[in-house]
């Protein structure tokens, strides 16, 4: 599995109300949720993303509330992976479990750029930046985490036991 | 090898002898949380995923708290959702208005969750429980989903901060000020992925409603879970009030931390969180003067009585500052009526304030004291990242409630004095 797209970044401790505020949680609807995906902080996030692009950001992204509207309104948006230097530990368990595919690797997120055009194979946690020519290897997931990827999200693993 | 309390916890609901750090297990669940925000995603993917029923009904517990009564009609079918699946599955615990709470004071007040529990909530200040001696932690909605479904849910066993205490509070010092410091001392993801272990002789003289803010926070620094001791306080806190039995499980002497952490309560003092994050804090007497528009006592940090009984004696027969919006909100029904039999709710409104009924509502800028473009607020609540409570460019500073009581009185981020 791989993706390959542009990349937004981001900074520090970008927390889940910025990435879906909770005026708009009064709907469980993941294409309502994608409309207003980022606007606090990126007002055009929204009209410029396309599928496969790439979500590139600091320390700790994706801390605060537990709401798994967060990683569904990136994905439904598009966002084919989130690469950070490390994720709030709610929306690690979340993106896995919904089937957002997210990697952490502390220097290509520090060196990748915005607009940069990056490829990410996900089996063996690969990350090109095409537009430098740099190559980042990211740790892959355990043998766990794998298979409830392998089986598209954590309810699909459970009832194939 | 030794175990701290929470991976004794995590290996008794494993059904292993003992776990390490980093070990991936399945847990047994006492309960399973979620509220009318988490619940209804949940519900999808029960529904989507094809189970019948629910592992055990006794064990969910479902709270409409977020944007109850509801607050538009997007919000009144999300509530519609959450009470008719709690019906179609028999779910013993559910609380609808009129008997509902912010769900993290509510559970412990009403004895549905107890020392020795295993817990997962869809609601990231299920961290809160640890308070009581439980593995307590926040997880999403799909989670919640497996967990009604099974009974269980994975974790990967986390390493251990200690915090030990020594010393007791200061007057108009609380619960929130020792928390705000932490985060304020080792980040907002100071402990990310860890426990927050609360030890030492400190531990004693604090109360409940102190214990369960601490650990409501542990999030707001990244960790799994936060978890005191069992002692005097919490048996007696649990005596006549928890459903089930609680069993008592403590860290191993030589028990192994990353790190340990020297706090001294008797050097705390009242602390902010200003804005746009719980780790920017400063103690409140230096901020200087700072002009506010609204004050927010409530939440599930600081709406329990103990913060009601600060806020009573700091406002009683007082007057909230021209251009002030005082917003109070008791955190459960049981302690909204206590207000009103001990004359609390008179006081605050001869003060200026208004008193709501239960929501989380303000906190997470869903209603019920929206700031606009520019406005300050501080709150008892947890979070002050950029548009929580409202617009983009207001700001939310973080404090305990005798501090928003005393900013309340003047207009100003104010530290109570002590003898407030």
């Amino acid at each position: 599995m791989q993706t390959q797209g542009t990349v937004f970044k981001y900074p520090d401790n970008v927390d889940t109300d910025v990435i879906i505020p909770a005026r708009y949680l009064n709907t469980p609807n993941a294409q309502e949720l994608a409309k207003h995906c980022m606007e606090d902080i990126d007002t055009s996030f929204v009209s410029s993303v396309r599928p496969g692009d790439i979500m590139v950001a600091g320390w700790n992204f994706g801390c605060g509330s537990s709401r798994e509207h967060a990683p569904l309104a990136i994905k439904t948006c598009g966002i084919g992976c989130v690469i950070a230097k490390s994720f709030a530990r709610i929306f690690y368990r979340n993106a896995i479990n919904i089937g957002l595919p997210i990697l952490e690797c502390e220097q290509a997120a520090e060196e990748i750029q915005p607009g940069d055009r990056v490829d990410v194979n996900f089996d063996t946690g690969v990350i090109t930046d095409e537009t430098t020519g740099k190559q980042y290897q990211a740790e892959p997931f355990p043998e766990f985490i794998q298979r409830i990827i392998r089986a598209g999200g954590l309810l699909a693993s459970l009832k194939e036991g | 090898m030794a175990m701290t309390m929470t991976q004794k916890i995590l290996a008794a609901h494993a059904g292993l002898p003992q776990v390490t750090p980093g070990q991936l297990i399945q847990a047994d669940l006492n309960i399973v949380l979620g509220n009318d925000i988490t619940t209804p995603v949940a519900v999808n993917e029960f529904q989507k995923a094809g189970f019948e029923g629910v592992y055990d009904p006794d064990k969910v517990v479902i709270v409409l708290d977020h944007f109850v009564p509801n607050k538009d009609i997007k919000a009144a079918q999300q509530s519609k959702t959450c009470r008719e699946f709690a019906c179609a599955h028999c779910v013993s615990h559910f609380y609808d208005v009129g008997k509902m709470g912010i769900e993290h004071a509510l559970l412990p007040e009403q004895g549905v969750v107890t020392a020795g529990d295993c817990i997962i909530g869809a609601d990231s200040h299920t961290c809160t429980y640890g308070a009581l001696g439980a593995f307590s932690t926040g997880v999403g909605s799909t989670d919640m989903a497996a967990g009604m479904a099974t009974g269980k849910a994975w974790f990967k066993v986390p390493s251990a901060i200690r915090f030990h205490l020594t010393g007791s509070l200061r007057p108009n010092v609380s619960g929130k000020d020792v928390i705000l410091t932490i985060i304020g001392r080792i980040g907002v993801d100071g402990a990310l992925y860890k426990s927050m272990e609360f030890t030492g002789p400190g531990v004693a003289s604090l109360s409940m409603d102190d214990r369960l803010c601490i650990c409501n926070m542990a999030i707001e620094a990244g960790a799994k879970n936060g978890i005191f001791p069992v002692d005097q306080v919490t048996l007696a806190y649990l005596k006549g009030r928890s459903e089930r039995e609680p069993v008592i499980y403590s860290a191993d002497e030589d028990a192994v931390y990353e790190k340990t952490i020297e706090i001294d309560l008797s050097s705390i003092v009242p602390t902010v969180a200003c804005p746009h994050l719980p780790e920017n804090t400063h103690p409140a007497a230096e901020l200087g003067s700072i002009k506010i528009d609204q004050v927010v006592i409530g939440s599930c940090t600081n709406g329990r009585m103990e913060d009601m009984e600060t806020a009573y004696r700091i406002l009683k027969d007082h007057t909230v500052a021209p251009g002030v919006r005082c917003i109070i909100i008791p955190a459960t029904m049981a302690i909204y009526r206590e207000c009103i039999v001990r004359g609390y709710t008179t006081a605050f409104v001869d003060a200026g304030a208004v008193v709501s009924t239960p929501t989380c509502g303000p906190c997470l800028g869903g209603y019920m004291g929206i700031l606009a473009e520019g406005e300050r607020c501080v709150a008892t609540t947890n979070r002050n990242f950029v548009g929580r409570m409202g617009h983009v460019k207001s700001e939310i500073y973080l404090a305990s409630p005798a501090t928003a009581a005393a900013s309340a009185l003047t207009g100003f981020i104010t530290a109570p004095k002590e003898d407030m």
